[in-house]
């Protein structure tokens, strides 16, 4: 089926979302919607499966013009998505997530399960996955929950698929098999509409490539655009696609975990007897998919677990059961994983989150008042050096873009004396030239002779940061293997393999590795 | 990684990130930013729209209204007449019972009204403070009514009790009235930070405890009762404690408006200027990331609501020290702790913004009872216009869609936004 999108403009009060946005997707192609955070891909996605009206502009399938009052009316008229965020019932089986919404039912208004089961046999024969209908969606991985999404979609018999960044929770290797599967559709006769801003997916598997900035359409491209090419249409500028760094030249170990466990407020053993080292001047990343106790092991060091066992030394001195407060004083900067949960306090100004971590003592706080002249110009300073683009250090950070969170908090952090630095997902969900940003300073912190952790479930940002890969799979630590640690192996130790042979690749050749 | 950040989350359906960007705190806190985002404009308007609900009531209860309205189709200017002097006179008579007495035969019988508004505003700015206080911190503290009751009893048992210098006297009553108030209120704070026992339900519970406890401990001899009499009454304060009148004996205004307007200062000091209030506010925001930015957050728990309870016990001892000095019942706290939760919220949490709210009650309260006294007007009216008040302050779209305002997020937040992307595109 053609899909074609003529002049979609869909405002948000004053901001522009979707600026005449034209787009055709033809029939059994695979179309890559490229653009950063914020560009307007998702809002013109849910502008054409009705969850949005458009203020102007037509969507027309096979040149009929359509009216979708709400996501009924697109998947009747044959547009199927599957949501970066799998919208499943995790206590239904897979046959009863694949009914639901367009329940068959027998006389006496009983579900029809069997026609349900069937379909669902039916539909992963033609594709060849291996789904049992009566599995419970909740015990399936998530790649495995993914096609159960593609199957709903096509039960419902989708012409038109989107997939919304379908990436971002996979590994590596389920991110491959997806691949193939979207091949498949495609050779079947699907259009897809593919959201991304990965790079290297849109080169491998993209037909077309249409580039979004800013609710605008700034360009269409082939698959053999060069990263380079398709980064600066994204991003509006020539953009340095790879980290430069000096070989490590790590000193002494500073911070020892040993045996390190952690029981979650379930009582489930998360984190789970994990030791390792971290020396001066190195960068250890800590890789694995989301959810596999990453995020446990970096709140244990920074004091926000209750229930630690083992141990956690820095510079000989036990962190473990010190307050967060003491950790912090201590001389660890952190950066949370969601900055704006436990990051940033969105209704406060930038200056004023510059000092959250510091209200105690000098030189923010003297004899309990705020030193609100010393704040302001530190604030200036500090903005200006970490390139803060916002309407001046009073504006609350809850206004500024993603990008421009993340360089407050990292200005906040890195402007102390720290002895070690802890980087939760430091680039998650901001832009390109931000990435740039926060990646030069890691390294940068990495050359003054700190230890820096990073944790980061994006293989490419593990790659281009680490100087040591540590992968974690169900809370143990699986291996620590070098930087260079090729990303087939990675992928294989992420799903909870050990690999017999560990290889790697030539530095030089991380280019892109950014995207 | 999805592009919704900016866009208002639809109903339902699959925006997961918008969802994600904010922060789930408890939604009670949602409601509360809300209503302390609101423009002064809105609080304002609320008042103004309130009044004007108020002057329909008074029309439409009044009975010469009522009478001119049955032949309304023959002569309609008699009822449009009727309202017109029933509405006009009773809202004078509020402001002549509250600011100026025109009828008075000199200015310092005319300005009397306006001395007891600030009378009566003064432990309503108080007890205002420290209920703003807490929901700064993010706690709803409905408490006020037993820490007021805690902090009269221990203050007026210091007044009667103990013969003293002066000066000295008052200070320790003072001093009694509001530690009184904050171990009441501490306790609910700690029972919170160890517990997690929910504010809400703690402060009305201790409500209960302080009405019966001080009403047993009246009934006492021995305890509070005045000696010799059967009445569940304190004996009268002595001279000593009481605060000294600050306009002479022919007004009723009493120190204790200093000890509010200091308290009105300090709060500010504290929220804007002190490291203990930037960790309040923190807490208040966004407790996850004062949490992870090192600031014990059950501290500030404890912490705040001893100061709120302190604060709402300068209410209480402005009763029982200005107000009442004759010695004072169960019924000392006359229902200020629940004004002031009205107080905090049209002064939208802000110090200042408190005060001129406790003042516009308390010429409520004054203009009130000359409002029944002069025109036959129930004091009800009055109750029925401070309600009002909140609910209009509640629900900001309402007011905004009644004077058409701009809905403040679309215009205000959307913009920066797109400037600031605009920068970063260059």
């Amino acid at each position: 089926m053609k899909l074609e999108l003529r002049g979609i403009t869909k405002r948000f009060g004053a901001l522009v979302a979707n600026d005449h946005i034209d787009l055709v997707v033809r029939p059994g192609e695979i179309h890559a919607l490229l653009g950063e955070n914020g560009a307007g891909k998702s809002t013109l996605m849910n502008v054409l499966y009705g969850l949005y009206q458009a203020d102007e502009g037509d969507i027309l399938l096979d040149d009929r013009e359509q009216h979708f009052a709400g996501p009924g009316d697109a998947m009747n008229a044959g547009i199927g998505m599957v949501h970066q965020h799998f919208m499943l019932i995790p206590v239904f089986t897979v046959a009863e997530n694949v009914m639901l919404g367009n329940e068959q039912t027998k006389a006496g208004g009983r579900l029809d399960l069997n026609a349900a089961r069937a379909r669902v046999r039916e539909i992963s024969a033609r594709f060849g996955f291996d789904l049992d209908p009566d599995a419970l969606v909740d015990d399936l991985p998530v790649g495995v929950q993914q096609r159960v999404e593609i199957i709903k979609a096509l039960s419902r018999d989708a012409k038109v698929l989107v997939f919304d960044e379908p990436t971002a929770v996979l590994t590596p290797q389920e991110t491959d098999e997806l691949m193939v599967i979207m091949g498949q559709l495609r050779d079947a006769g699907t259009s897809i509409v593919f959201i991304t801003h990965k790079l290297r997916e849109v080169r491998e598997i993209a037909d077309r490539i249409t580039i979004i900035r800013l609710g605008k359409v700034v360009g269409e491209a082939e698959p053999t655009a060069s990263n380079a090419e398709l980064a600066s249409l994204m991003v509006g500028r020539a953009v340095e696609l790879t980290v430069h760094k000096e070989l490590a030249n790590p000193g002494d170990a500073a911070l020892v975990v040993s045996d390190l466990s952690v029981v979650d407020a379930l009582g489930q053993l998360v984190v789970n007897h994990v030791s390792f080292e971290v020396r001066r001047g190195e960068v250890l990343a800590i890789a694995g998919v989301q959810g596999n106790g990453q995020t446990e092991l970096s709140e244990a060091i920074i004091g926000l677990q209750e229930k630690v066992l083992g141990s956690i030394t820095l510079d000989g001195q036990s962190l473990v059961g010190m307050s967060v407060n003491a950790v912090l004083e201590a001389g660890v900067g952190f950066v949370p994983e969601d900055r704006n949960h436990d990051g940033l306090v969105g209704e406060f100004t930038i200056a004023e989150n510059l000092m959250l971590d510091r209200s105690n003592t000098a030189p923010f706080v003297k004899r309990g008042t705020l030193q609100l002249n010393y704040l302001n110009q530190f604030a200036e300073e500090k903005t200006k050096e970490f390139d803060v683009r916002s309407q001046g250090i009073q504006t609350p950070v809850g206004r500024l873009s993603g990008g421009n969170q993340q360089k407050v908090v990292l200005a906040r952090e890195l402007s102390r004396d720290l002895r070690l630095f802890v980087a939760a997902q430091p680039t998650r969900g901001i832009d390109v030239g931000s990435i740039e940003f926060v990646h030069k300073r890691i390294v940068e912190t990495r050359d003054a002779g700190v230890p820096v952790i990073v944790v980061s479930t994006e293989l490419d940002e593990v790659v281009a940061l680490a100087d040591r890969i540590a992968v974690m799979y169900r809370g143990s630590i699986v291996g620590i293997v070098p930087g260079n640690t090729s990303r087939d192996v990675l992928g294989l130790m992420m799903a909870g393999e050990v690999p017999d042979v560990i290889t790697t690749v030539d530095t030089d050749e991380v280019e892109g590795a950014l995207l | 990684m999805s592009d919704t950040r900016v866009a208002p989350a639809p109903a339902s359906g699959p925006a997961p990130d918008s969802a994600k960007a904010v922060a789930p705190a408890p939604k009670s806190n949602q409601v509360l930013r809300d209503i302390m985002g609101g423009s002064v404009v809105i609080s304002i308007l609320a008042v103004l729209l309130a009044l004007v609900a108020g002057g329909i009531l008074i029309a439409v209860t009044d009975e010469d209204v009522q009478t001119a309205s049955g032949y309304f189709f023959s002569r309609p200017g008699d009822t449009f007449q009727a309202i017109w002097v029933a509405v006009s006179g009773a809202y004078g008579a509020l402001f002549q019972g509250s600011v100026y007495n025109f009828g008075a035969l000199d200015f310092a019988k005319g300005i009397k009204p306006l001395t007891d508004t600030l009378t009566f505003a003064t432990p309503l700015i108080a007890a205002g403070l420290g209920v703003g206080l807490a929901f700064r911190a993010g706690m709803f503290n409905i408490g006020g009514q037993g820490q007021m009751l805690i902090a009269a009893a221990a203050a007026g048992w210091v007044g009667y009790s103990f013969p003293l210098p002066y000066g000295l006297h008052l200070i320790l009553a003072v001093v009694a009235g509001i530690a009184g108030g904050a171990i009441w209120g501490g306790i609910v704070g700690l029972l919170k930070a160890r517990t997690g026992a929910h504010e809400v339900i703690v402060t009305i519970m201790l409500n209960y405890v302080a009405v019966y406890l001080v009403s047993y401990m009246l009934r006492t001899p021995g305890l509070l009762q005045a000696p010799g009499s059967n009445n569940p009454k304190t004996p009268a304060m002595l001279p000593t404690a009481v605060y000294p009148d600050l306009l002479g004996s022919s007004y009723n205004l009493h120190a204790g408006l200093l000890v509010s307007i200091a308290a009105t200062v300090f709060v500010w000091w504290l929220l804007s200027r002190s490291s203990l209030g930037f960790k309040f506010r923190a807490v208040g925001v966004n407790p996850n990331a004062a949490r992870v930015a090192g600031i014990n957050v059950k501290n500030s728990y404890i912490t705040v609501m001893l100061l709120s309870g302190g604060l709402i016990g300068i209410a209480g001892v402005a009763q029982v020290l200005g107000t009442v000095t004759t010695g004072f019942s169960s019924g000392i706290d006359a229902g200020i702790g629940f004004d002031a939760i009205t107080v905090a919220l049209l002064g939208r949490s802000r110090p200042w913004g408190i005060f001129v709210a406790g003042i516009l009650f308390g010429a409520f309260k004054a203009g009130g009872f000359a409002m029944q006294a002069g025109q036959g007007i129930p004091v009800d009216i009055v109750l029925v216009v401070q309600s009002l008040i909140v609910l209009f302050i509640a629900a900001p779209p309402l007011v905004r869609a009644v004077f058409r305002l701009p809905t403040p997020g679309v215009a205000r937040k959307k913009k920066p936004v797109k400037l600031a992307k605009a920068v970063a595109a260059k």
